[in-house]
């Protein structure tokens, strides 16, 4: 479904990715961890056309999308959340959505009907699958930061993505917002049939939900696998897991 | 329940029709002079609001506004001067005209960011200047184009009340339907989906391209169409002011639009109107006071600026919900 081959990012002489492979099988949840400044959202960039790769190539469908501007990916079926949260603070929260929704069924050339008049069954239904219903009349900006990373998820749902790409979807919250957020992705994941690939710092989460983790590391790829290959692995204990909690927080 | 439904009741009135009819009373119930000073302030509000159209909507500050309002002025005014054209077709070729030195301009503009895209629109409107200052044949250089004369107005003698008016009042009447239908046309346009599109823009350009949207392309548009209003603004301008003058295109008309833009509050959609109204007054009045006009009008706005951060009709409608707050917990206390 998506594939990435010798993907690599330079800044200046600094290899920030450098030679990653990796492919996310349909319908799978897919990690990528690793410690800070790993490489992991210019990963997340190349993939989504946000940066120009120094080297490699991104594929999706077996389609060659490398360097495709943002703009283009989103059509092509791949959805994105950001690591810092990515909204549009002063339109309410029911405007962030239906501007997503009408973008991605190719109304944004549309000047002469009336938005609020719009896909307004089909943005109640997102808001209120994402469980944000309640706050839909709310200026964006002025939401939890807890609702705001719901509502940027929900933002990349409307484009109606096959592939999603969260980059710490749960950065920043409580451990209760942590784990609904994460009970909301699953079933969000599982409904819509969507092949994620997501990083975060939670190893709990990560260990919980992921089907595969690739481990990042300075640029590289150091390891990837199922979950108990990758806890297993003695070079992934050395520079990042080490006493990290990995069970399920209790 | 009342509470409620009353906003939504204020939002329900065509304001735009409202506020037409009651400037259309002007010429019976004022001075010749109130007629001027209504004209100068119904074609400044349109190019104040086609400026918005970039500035509060899609989050583009143009220094060079006044490129496109020039380019309309010299057309219109070159028509209907040296060729005789109707106005009914000088005013759209002002408007297509205008629209296409946008989309050429826009073309390169677009491709930068923040302050420079800023700087260059204000270069091409220096280019568009001193085209404008030096091509004596055509724009008649320093000399400008004097004498630009009225549309031809004799439909409205017909019509009851309106032909026992002066063509200096019939013109007010006909500025008033244009600015208005343009007014109309904009409001439509800021909430129609491609409306939506430039706020989310304006808003984070970023994820505006990760919902799917050509940013450059969308800002071009919005160049366009506001070039093409403000090109009709300058058409009836330079009939307003019966000539078409090398200062209509220069950079100083691009900060004033700026500051009514600003002063009136880019966040709503009638901060232009009120802002080109405050200026237009606030400029007579002070004229006529004291010769040190420009100072005291530039520590008037500074004043007016600190009091009302988001421009008179931001500071007002806050103050507004305050005060409906206020009386709302007083109400259920
Ligand atoms: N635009 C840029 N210019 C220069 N260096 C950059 C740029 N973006 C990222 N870097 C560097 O690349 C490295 C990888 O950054 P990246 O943000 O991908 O890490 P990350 O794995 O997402 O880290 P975190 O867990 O903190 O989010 C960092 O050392 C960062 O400083
Ligand atoms: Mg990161």
């Amino acid at each position: 479904m998506l594939e990435v081959h010798g993907l690599s990012k330079s800044f200046g002489g600094f290899r920030a990715v450098s030679d990653v492979d990796l492919a996310v099988a349909e319908g799978e949840i897919a990690a990528v961890i690793g410690p800070n400044g790993a490489g992991k959202s210019t990963l997340f960039s190349l993939i989504t056309g946000h940066l120009q790769p120094t080297a490699g190539r991104v594929l999706v469908n077996g389609r060659d999308v490398t360097g495709v501007a943002p703009y283009k990916i989103c059509g092509m079926g791949l959805g994105r959340s950001f690591q810092h949260t990515n909204i549009f603070p002063k339109l309410t929260v029911l405007e962030n959505v239906r501007a997503a929704l009408l973008a991605h069924r190719g109304q944004g050339p549309n000047f002469w009907s009336r938005a609020n008049q719009l896909c307004h069954g089909e943005a109640e239904a997102l808001l209120a699958s994402i469980g944000l219903a309640p706050q839909a009349r709310a200026t964006a900006g002025t939401l939890s930061y807890g609702n705001q990373k719901q509502l940027e998820l929900g933002i990349a749902l409307a484009s109606d993505p096959k592939i999603l790409l969260l980059d710490e979807p749960t950065a920043g919250m409580s451990a209760s917002e942590t784990h609904e957020t994460i009970a909301l992705i699953e079933r969000i994941a599982r409904e819509r049939r969507l092949t994620l690939l997501f990083t975060e710092h939670d190893m709990a989460v990560v260990f919980s939900i992921a089907h595969r983790i690739a481990v990042m590391h300075q640029g590289r790829v150091i390891a990837h696998g199922d979950p108990a290959a990758v806890r297993a692995d003695a070079q992934v204990r050395r520079v990042y897991l080490g006493d990290a909690p990995m069970g399920p927080r209790s | 329940m009342m509470k409620k439904s009353a906003p939504a009741l204020v939002r329900r009135i065509p304001w735009v029709l409202v506020v037409f009819v009651a400037a259309l009373t002007i010429p019976w119930v004022g001075s010749r002079y109130d007629t001027f000073l209504a004209t100068q302030i119904a074609i400044s509000a349109l190019f104040a609001m086609s400026l918005n159209l970039l500035l509060g909507t899609t989050g583009l500050v143009s220094f060079g506004h006044v490129a496109y309002f020039g380019i309309g002025s010299y057309v219109c005014g070159i028509l209907m001067k040296t060729y005789a054209v109707p106005f009914s077709i000088a005013l759209p070729a002002a408007a297509i005209g205008s629209a296409l030195g946008a989309l050429v301009f826009g073309f390169f503009c677009v491709r930068l960011t923040k302050i420079y895209f800023a700087m260059l629109t204000l270069a091409f409107s220096q280019i568009i200047w001193a085209i404008c200052y030096k091509w004596n044949d055509v724009t008649g250089g320093d000399q400008g184009i004097p004498d630009v004369p009225y549309p031809n107005l004799d439909w409205m003698s017909s019509i009851p009340l309106l032909g026992d008016l002066r063509i200096a009042q019939q013109f007010y009447v006909l500025t008033l339907i244009v600015v208005m239908l343009s007014l109309a046309a904009i409001q439509r346009i800021i909430a129609s989906p491609f409306g939506l599109m430039l706020t989310t823009i304006r808003e984070n350009p970023e994820r505006a391209a990760s919902i799917g949207l050509n940013v450059r392309r969308y800002e071009l548009s919005a160049f366009v169409i506001a070039g093409g209003f403000a090109g009709i603004a300058g058409a009836l301008f330079g009939i307003f002011n019966r000539g078409v003058f090398s200062d209509f295109v220069y950079w100083p008309k691009s900060a004033e639009v700026m500051i009514m833009t600003i002063l009136g509050g880019i966040d709503h959609f009638w901060g232009p109107v009120v802002g080109a109204a405050t200026l237009v007054l606030l400029n007579q009045e002070i004229t006529s006071y004291t010769q040190y006009w420009p100072f005291v009008l530039g520590t008037i706005l500074l004043l007016l600026l600190f009091v009302f951060p988001g421009g008179i009709v931001g500071g007002l409608t806050t103050g507004l919900e305050w005060l409906r707050r206020k009386t709302g917990r007083r109400a259920s206390a």
